[in-house]
């Protein structure tokens, strides 16, 4: 009992220093605010905000209003209430897809660069060779035969394009740490590959792989704009969708529509943004100088 | 009237950092005097890097000098002092002038100085215009005058980019340019830390040579005991940003007055030294951010009494006018801590009468 | 006759800078260890002395020579002589800022091999051990230092955690590369102590590589002192013989290079000068006698054309130069009856 109010205790203190580093970097501090803003609209906000099932053709493309704050679509829907539902899915593929990217980027880059020699060459050849074919145009092709319907699909294949450049990232990071004087201390002692890769490697990368996770997960937001703009990913109602229908719906024409285009836009620059802006107060998270408070 | 070349009155110096303020230098009062090689002595840590560059004002933006003055004085062919003005009052352009006509600093990264992608006649031309001093065959000229005063192939040199050097080439090329405008007062910050052997031997001649040939001020700053004893004509011994002992190196040497400098000299093991004659300051240098009360050193100080605790004690002349230190217990210390070296200088005093 | 502990035989290792281009740093050099011997290894940067303390912990492979330890030798090594060897050779670095892992606590860092290799057992056997590992290497008091971080330690005690951290293992041998020289002056000969004392207590071997002859002098007190040149060993002697009366002509001229603390002796030191100041390319290595160009005591043709072995004299001191064997011919000891 004891140890378990002790370890929530630890856990406790833990969390409000990290709150304190996250806010120490003020750009930083407000991506998170953000992030953590959007991230409650639209995974906590459906659950209070009925979602808009039926059309209304006599409110069709109204400019923003106190009646419709942020205007209507071309199905006469409230933007404000699309936007709150187009969220969800948008953060959800971004995530895993980020997730997996660095997942199958930190284990390339990892092997390629312990094994070293030939294995080494062979890993990033093939890296090279991923790295070097037109992705946009494969992504197209590709999501033209295979059928993505759910999120992990959709995540799970933005990643098998989305690894190469941070594979060769993370390998260039483990080169240098392998040459580090602690590393070779450790190989001194005998402490074994696993010792040294997972505990005197990985928590010196932690900073840098999260970088690289937002990193990913803000291509990821890209790629699935993108592909969805295109018709090619047809699920949900997100944000993505929203902004291909308003475009195909001619709103680029109508100026009392521009909300209908720029509210799915606006959602999805702002959860870039705020990924960026949060970012960049991740080093100072993990830099153990800062958390100790020298 | 006093015609130093330097004249430093109560010169402080505070680095912001996140825990508070970090006191560099704490009220110094110094003299650098005409065509003298003065050596600031001290661990990492201790201010004398912070004192060198305060002097030509190349601080850190953190860094913030609190009070003090800087006189410094021109000297006339005929030995009057021409001009005499205050370094923290300069403007901008009076202080880059400065800053290679009167003083020459050279820093301690010999590689980082040089912009890679020049050879060595651009960056001499740079400054020359700069300060629109000599221009082509003229300045050239001038430049191979300095490469031979420093032993370099002139040659070899001038056309070289600074990767082709060697580290003590790269020193020698520094000292050199620092010397472009006849300055009479030039600052080497660690001049052989990093260098081999024979390369900090032949660093030591050349600096020697130059000295006598060109009489310039030279104030150098080194942790490193030896070099002190080889090139200096005075000493002071830094601690805690402040000088705690200063004097003329054979009496620094020979008869050394506070226990910081008796505990540096018998922490370095020389060739000649007996093994048990070698020892360790316990401790480790202090915190310039949470200083402790009194004398700084009372904590690693073997001599420490209630009062070295309570009050800091000021620099006193001790056994001569011209031999400085700031100790409450300076008459004892010697005698206390290098018994062997009051000893022998008992023996030497009888056998004078 | 007792098995040295580590012996290097005509150890040679090169390394590739371009294709086809080979640097050789370190070449053909021979050396022994006793268990509980101290040696230094001196020289200038380039000279190889930490190619050879890396190839002597396993950490390179040399390109031609044998180490053996225990008289076995390394490259035949397997199993668990293979891992006594490993955990027996153990590393000290030069920098205590790198050496260290910037995320570990020093609880962390010195408890990993002991759990790592079942030396302790438990959390709290773990703790005391390193509580005494701490206290074994002067780090008081050592309880309050296991939870900071290396940052929050000043270099000295760094550098004494990285002690602390090689002695789990309980090594037989400790390679100390220029373990003093990031280290403020007043407190580096405590530390050199403090190794001075482990060596007493632990029978511990240590080679010690530095640029400082003074203080190899004082660390190797009772040991022999090894000077390198361009990746060739020249001369080997006991500490305090091969200042007193160094043999080999660049030793001569290092010893009279050298600074001392104390003006009037310094000041007045007789001076060796030397032929040449450049220092030769590894590159394009001088033939025969690669101290020739500049040797103060070049006595012709063959300095220039024959390399000179390392000769063993009755003395206990070894010098690789044809002028000394040939003036001191009386005192060679005869190799094959060694």
């Amino acid at each position: 009992m004891i140890p378990l109010v002790h370890k929530l205790a630890d856990f406790w203190r833990e969390t409000i220093k990290t709150l304190k580093l996250i806010a120490r970097n003020k750009m930083g501090f407000v991506g998170f605010i953000l992030l953590l803003l959007l991230i409650l609209m639209s995974f906590v906000g459906p659950l209070i905000v009925q979602p808009e099932v039926r059309a209304d053709i006599t409110q069709i493309y109204k400019p923003p209003s106190w009646a419709h704050p942020l205007g209507t679509d071309f199905q006469g829907r409230e933007n404000w209430i699309m936007l709150v539902h187009g969220g969800a899915e948008v953060i959800e593929v971004a995530f895993l897809a980020g997730v997996m990217t660095t997942i199958i980027a930190v284990i390339v880059g990892a092997f390629s660069a312990f094994l070293g020699g030939k294995a080494d060459e062979l890993i990033m050849t093939v890296t090279d060779v991923w790295l070097a074919l037109p992705r946009g145009i494969l992504l197209i092709v590709t999501a033209y035969f295979v059928s993505l319907q759910d999120v992990w699909a959709l995540a799970l294949f933005l990643s098998v394009f989305g690894w190469p450049s941070l594979a060769r990232q993370v390998r260039s990071q483990f080169l240098s740490l392998k040459k580090r004087e602690y590393v070779e201390a450790a190989q001194l002692l005998n402490l074994g590959t696993p010792h040294i890769l997972f505990r005197e490697m990985l928590p010196n990368m932690m900073s840098y792989i999260l970088i690289a996770l937002i990193e990913s997960m803000t291509g990821a937001i890209y790629s699935q704009t993108y592909l969805v703009f295109l018709g090619l990913v047809p699920f949900g109602n997100n944000w993505g969708v929203l902004f291909s229908l308003a475009y195909a719906k001619n709103a680029i024409y109508n100026t009392n529509a521009m909300s209908s285009l720029l509210v799915p836009m606006g959602g999805i620059v702002l959860l870039q943004l705020s990924l960026i802006m949060f970012s960049r107060s991740l080093e100072e998270i993990f830099n153990p100088r800062l958390r100790t408070g020298v | 009237m006093s015609a130093d070349t330097l004249t430093i009155r109560n010169l402080t110096i505070e680095y912001q950092a996140k825990r508070g303020a970090v006191q560099a230098v704490r009220g110094i009062d110094l003299d650098v005097r005409r065509s003298e090689a003065l050596a600031l002595i001290g661990e990492s840590g201790s201010g004398k890097t912070t004192i060198g560059l305060g002097i030509v004002r190349l601080l850190v933006s953190t860094a913030k000098i609190t009070s003090g003055e800087l006189i410094f004085r021109r000297f006339g062919i005929g030995g009057q002092v021409e001009k005499e003005f205050d370094v923290l009052k300069l403007s901008p352009r009076e202080l880059r002038a400065f800053r290679w006509k009167d003083c020459a600093m050279v820093f301690q990264a010999a590689l980082n100085a040089f912009n890679p992608v020049l050879r060595i006649s651009a960056q001499f031309g740079d400054t020359a215009r700069a300060h629109r001093y000599l221009h082509g065959e003229a300045l050239r000229k001038r430049a191979y005058e300095l490469f031979d005063l420093v032993r370099l192939d002139p040659e070899r040199v001038w056309n070289a980019y600074p990767h082709e050097l060697s580290g003590g080439m790269r020193q020698r090329v520094l000292i050199a340019l620092g010397l472009l405008l006849d300055p009479p007062m030039l600052i080497l910050d660690e001049p052989t830390t990093a260098l081999d052997i024979l390369t900090q031997r032949n660093i030591m001649d050349v600096l020697k040579d130059l000295r006598e040939k060109l009489r310039f001020s030279l104030v150098f700053i080194s942790h490193d005991l030896s070099l002190a004893a080889e090139l200096a004509d005075r000493i002071a011994t830094v601690y805690a940003g402040r000088v705690v002992e200063l004097g003329n190196v054979y009496d620094t040497f020979q008869n050394p007055q506070h226990p910081y400098t008796i505990g540096l000299i018998n922490a370095v093991p020389t060739l000649t030294t007996h093994r048990d004659k070698v020892s360790s300051i316990p401790g480790s240098p202090p915190d310039l951010i949470d200083l402790p009360s009194g004398c700084k050193f009372h904590p690693r100080c073997p001599l420490a009494i209630e009062k070295c605790k309570l009050e800091e004690p000021e620099l006193v002349p001790t056994s001569g006018p011209e031999h400085l230190a700031a100790c409450w217990r300076w008459q004892e210390a010697k005698q206390i801590l290098m018994p062997s070296a009051a000893e022998a200088e008992l023996r030497n005093a009888k056998q004078e009468r | 006759m007792n098995t040295p502990l580590i012996e290097l035989k005509h150890l040679t290792r090169r390394f590739q800078v371009k294709r086809n281009v080979f640097i050789t740093a370190v070449n053909d050099v021979s050396l022994s260890l006793n268990p509980g011997e101290i040696v230094c290894l001196v020289g200038e940067s380039g000279c190889g002395k930490t190619t050879t303390g890396k190839m002597m912990a396993g950490l390179l492979k040399p390109s031609e020579g044998q180490i053996l330890y225990n008289g076995q030798d390394l490259a035949q090594l397997e199993g668990e002589a293979w891992k006594r060897y490993r955990l027996g050779v153990q590393m000290i670095h030069q920098d205590p800022y790198a050496s260290l892992n910037p995320s570990h606590t020093i609880y962390d860092i010195v408890s990993a091999p002991l759990r790592h290799h079942r030396i302790t057992n438990g959390e709290k056997e773990t703790r005391a051990a390193a509580i005494e590992l701490l206290e074994n290497v002067d780090l008081t008091p050592a309880a309050d230092l296991l939870d900071k971080f290396p940052h929050q330690l000043s270099g000295g005690q760094r550098q004494r955690v990285s002690v602390a951290r090689a002695l789990t293992v309980s090594p037989k041998f400790i390679i100390a590369d220029e373990a003093v020289s990031m280290v403020d002056v007043s407190i580096r000969i405590s530390l050199l102590n403090t190794l001075l004392k482990l060596k007493d207590k632990n029978g511990l071997a240590v080679l010690f590589i530095t640029h400082d002859l003074a203080l190899a002098k004082y660390f190797a007190w009772e040991g022999r002192i090894g000077v390198m040149y361009l990746g060739k060993l020249v001369e080997v002697a006991p500490a305090q013989q091969l200042v007193a009366a160094p043999q080999h002509p660049y030793t001569k001229v290092l010893l009279s290079a050298i600074p001392e603390a104390d003006p009037e002796r310094t000041r007045h030191k007789p001076r060796i000068e030397l032929r040449s100041m450049d220092v030769p390319s590894l590159l394009r290595l001088p033939s025969g006698c690669a101290f020739h160009p500049r040797c103060p005591y070049f006595a012709g043709e063959k300095c220039e054309k024959v390399i000179p072995e390392l000769t063993h004299f009755v003395d206990g001191s070894a010098v690789a130069c044809h002028p000394v064997r040939a003036q001191r011919a009386a005192e060679i000891v005869d190799e094959r009856a060694r």
